[in-house]
């Protein structure tokens, strides 16, 4: 535990609670990059390069841009009327908050119970390579057909109905 | 990186308090990309507790907790793909994007 991981942590829970409270979305969005950045900063503290390197291309690269354009062809940038918070946030915020209790609980009653230090891990991302199309090769391929699947879904599912009345 | 103290606690710690961030984003705000974000900031967290525990793990070099973080990060960009074409799909629909107006289900 030292320094460096506090400010990591503080950045990212920043990060996601900005992104949560800002009124203009994309504020939000830059906000939800912001904690995006500091995940991959702590995945890479923990000694996970290869997920740490994937978190910023598939994350900052590629879903956050996703999110931006969604809110511009949405006209997201402007504030609706009726206010941004949902007419039952004070049930959300409980819900939230006892979510987070029980996590909490869980894991402080555990701290004795969890292993705490160990030997860093030599990882090369040649082993993951190795790893990926040996032992976790299904998986692989079923990630591949998922991600067409999606592609090819998000493309039917956002593109313009032609020959239909509205 | 060798001070003593409870190392995974704290970042279990750090991951619950983002799910319940992502959580009460995903329960309050009106729009659907908001909706969305609370759930990717969700996901996010997960990863970080997969993480966490591959790393504190007994057997690091097996690489599961890892392995699984890479995947479920694919997945989570497949719903996210998925989940902003639908928004867009309904904006087309209804030119709303706000939740507590989308109470129809006919098209």
């Amino acid at each position: 535990m030292n320094a460096v991981f506090y400010l990591l942590a503080v950045l990212t829970l920043a990060g996601g609670l900005a992104a949560i409270l800002f009124k203009h979305l994309i504020h939000s969005a830059l906000a939800v990059t912001v904690a995006f950045g500091g995940l991959a900063l702590l995945f890479l503290q923990l000694d996970a390069q290869f997920a740490g390197f994937a978190q910023i291309l598939i994350y900052i690269g590629a879903v956050a841009i996703l999110i931006v354009f969604a809110i511009l062809l949405t006209h997201g940038s402007e504030l609706p009327k009726e206010g941004v918070f949902s007419r039952s946030w004070i049930l959300g915020l409980v819900i939230a908050a006892g979510v987070f209790a029980v996590l909490a609980w869980a894991v402080l009653q555990s701290v004795h119970a969890a292993p705490q230090q160990s030997a860093v891990p030599v990882v090369s991302v040649r082993d993951i390579g190795n790893a990926l199309v040996g032992r976790y090769v299904l998986p692989l391929e079923i990630v591949g057909l998922l991600l067409t699947a999606a592609t090819v879904g998000a493309v039917i599912v956002a593109k313009h109905e032609t020959g239909r009345s509205r | 990186m060798t001070s003593a103290g409870p190392q995974l606690t704290g970042y279990l710690l750090v991951a619950a308090m983002l799910f319940a961030i992502g959580l009460a984003g995903a329960l309050v705000r009106r729009n659907a990309i908001m909706v969305l974000i609370g759930i990717e900031l969700m996901l996010n967290a997960a990863n970080l507790n997969l993480i966490a525990f591959w790393r504190f793990g007994a057997h690091p070099e097996t690489l599961t907790g890892m392995m699984f973080a890479v995947f479920s990060i694919a997945v989570a960009a497949a719903e996210a793909a998925v989940g902003l074409g639908l928004v867009i799909s309904i904006y087309r629909h209804t030119y709303t994007t706000d939740l507590d107006r989308m109470n129809r289900m006919k098209g």
